[in-house]
């Protein structure tokens, strides 16, 4: 809970142009008190690593609806969503669906 | 009840939130990974099958490809169009259950230079799609949307469609080949392409400067579609493929339902967003990935490695209001997070489309739309809408009271004809310092030519064609095949009512 967590990002599906073009991220969410949950993942991410456009990302608390979120290969739905907490060496993929095929 | 934000806290009651350790609903043994649908959660390996199986299923389901066809593959490179490329590799493949019979060819169109991509953007986009199409093993063409300018006006018009064959003969022709055919699939004749083609600077600045007279993204959206689809069907047509493949998702086409109906393409909605579409005639498009939401293809794709390349187009990263069909995008979108069913429900809708007639092999060119090609609808009849619109258009037009520009020009060629057939009004003297705008007859006035022009076009143009073409501030840059089309359907119309007393109507004919 006090340690750092290393996580590894990915981005998809077009997202990867709000992030300078680089799809794969390597990132250590800092100590902190509480356990890192998603909706913290997202302020961070919003703060730290997202270059521009902001709305393209995020919606309010959560992702934009068309953003796919995979925790280690499965539906975040079924991880729950906002409320997972995020433990170390986790997967997070962000898929965007808005450019289809 | 369809407002985005709304908050529903207190009326709804929330579904059971699937969690982590729930078993897949299919198999009950190992751990769900994918929710489809809402609330359905299956593991990797079902969801697996039953991708595959939804692919199949689609294909054998409506029985119009026959075994041994050439088949056109049109990949855009997303992720869409790559997922039918590997269901197409998978099926084909020899230990397939059922395997796929037909055989494949893929083809690009590099859009970069309508986009405005630079050279080594478009290059390196293009390098490496050509070798993931030269890892699948099958013909591939990569074809630069600048060819859009060379095509010929053959492109236009609709070619015979091959006899009728009834699915019963579906049976048929399978087993038939089967017999004939058992040991392996026939080696394509052509190799496709060895090399990406090169591009010329300026029809690069010939397709941008048609791309900009349009002045509204949606128009420059729809143009850009048309004009891709035009040169698919030539693509498909001249390396003797009998049928095309497009990749539209069921996310896509519920869009494109929607984005239709507000763009006034309501009377084409069953051929822009069924299964099989046939208004080219020889050529008939399939949209075997209708049934796969955008979902559903992205988990495959990251799940199982399919390889994608995202291409930006004219809308990527654009604000929501920035085009007509951006917003339905955005809408259906925002609506699917909060209630799960709105894309199937909009699907199942599309499903239950069908022509209202069938187009019989002789119909008249005249009778389709020279951009879209499907049938026109804009027979202006006595308090109809169209003709609503037509005339407050005229009513919201700044001309001068002159008695020739009340008329509201309608479809019906001969009443027109006179107008446009006598080159020596000269629209300047008759209008006096009006503009020439709305010009209805050639003359030797500057902009009159293209006033006329605009107004020949229109006369051959569906209503939503028409309303493309109305936003763009010049049809001049319209590539050569349309105009000398348009002109050649415009003269023939004037013929026609010339020498129409003497026709036989097809009603005359002896029984």
């Amino acid at each position: 809970m006090a340690a750092p967590i290393a996580i590894h990002l990915e981005f998809g599906g077009g997202a990867e142009l709000l992030f300078n073009g680089t799809k794969e991220h390597h990132v250590t969410l800092p100590n902190q008190s509480e356990p890192w949950d998603m909706k913290q993942l997202l302020v961070w991410i919003q703060r730290n690593l997202l270059k521009e456009r902001p709305e393209l990302f995020v919606q309010g608390d959560s992702v934009r609806p068309g953003i796919l979120v995979l925790i280690n290969d499965a539906d975040w739905e079924l991880m729950g969503e906002l409320d997972y907490q995020l433990q170390d060496q986790d997967n997070v993929v962000f898929i965007s669906t808005l450019h289809g095929g | 009840m369809c407002q985005v934000l709304e908050e529903y806290s207190d009326e709804l009651e929330s579904a059971a939130v699937p969690s982590v350790s729930k078993k897949c609903v299919k198999c009950k043994e190992a751990r769900a990974a994918v929710v489809i649908r809402a609330g359905d959660a299956y593991c990797r390996g079902c969801f697996k099958d039953y991708f595959i199986h939804k692919f199949r299923a689609m294909l054998g389901k409506n029985r119009v490809i026959f075994p041994g066809e050439k088949v056109l593959l049109a990949v855009s490179g997303g992720p869409s169009s790559f997922s039918m490329l590997s269901q197409v590799q998978e099926g084909l493949s020899q230990n397939a259950h059922k395997k796929l019979r037909f055989i494949p060819g893929i083809v690009h169109i590099d859009e970069g230079g309508a986009v405005g991509q630079s050279m080594e953007e478009r290059q390196r986009t293009l390098a490496e799609l050509q070798a993931l199409f030269r890892a699948t093993g099958f013909p591939f063409y990569i074809i630069p949307l600048e060819q859009v300018l060379d095509l010929p006006n053959s492109v236009l018009a609709s070619a015979p469609s091959p006899a009728e064959q009834p699915s019963s003969t579906y049976k048929a022709a399978v087993d038939h080949f089967l017999q004939s055919n058992h040991s392996s699939c026939a080696t394509p004749q052509d190799q496709g392409q060895t090399s990406i083609p090169e591009v010329q600077e300026p029809h690069t600045q010939i397709l941008q400067q048609l791309i900009i007279s349009a002045k509204m993204l949606t128009a420059r959206q729809d143009l850009l579609s048309t004009l891709r689809q035009h040169l698919l069907v030539h693509t498909a047509r001249s390396k003797g493929y009998s049928k095309l493949m497009l990749g539209d998702s069921c996310t896509r086409l519920a869009v494109k339902l929607l984005t239709s109906i507000s763009l006034g393409r309501g009377a084409h909605l069953a051929q822009d967003t069924g299964f099989s579409d046939s208004r080219y005639g020889d050529i008939i498009s399939v949209r075997p990935m209708r049934d796969y939401s955008a979902k559903e293809i992205a988990y495959y794709n990251h799940l199982f490695h399919v390889p994608s390349v995202f291409i930006p187009s004219l809308d990527t990263k654009m604000p929501d209001k920035a085009s007509v069909q951006r917003l339905t995008e955005s809408f259906v979108t925002n609506l699917q997070a909060d209630f799960p069913s709105t894309v199937s429900t909009i699907y199942r809708t599309s499903e239950k489309l069908h022509t209202a007639c069938e187009r019989s092999s002789t119909v008249d060119h005249r009778d389709t739309c020279l951009l879209c090609m499907c049938a026109l609808d804009t027979a202006v009849e006595n308090a109809s809408a169209f003709q609503a619109t037509l005339i407050s258009e005229q009513l919201s037009q700044n001309t001068s009271s002159s008695a020739t520009r009340t008329k509201i020009p309608t479809r019906k060629l001969a009443p027109v004809e006179p107008e446009s057939v006598a080159p020596t009004v000269q629209c300047c003297s008759s209008g006096g310092r009006e503009d020439c705008g709305r010009a209805e007859s050639g003359g030797g006035c500057c902009s009159s030519a293209n006033g006329a022009e605009t107004s020949n076009l229109r006369s051959l143009l569906c209503y939503s064609c028409q309303l493309t073409i109305k936003d763009m501030s010049t049809v001049g840059h319209l590539p050569q095949y349309i105009l000398s089309e348009a002109q050649r359907r415009h003269r023939r119309s004037q013929m026609k009512a010339a020498i129409g007393e003497f026709l036989l109507e097809d009603g005359d004919e002896g029984v």
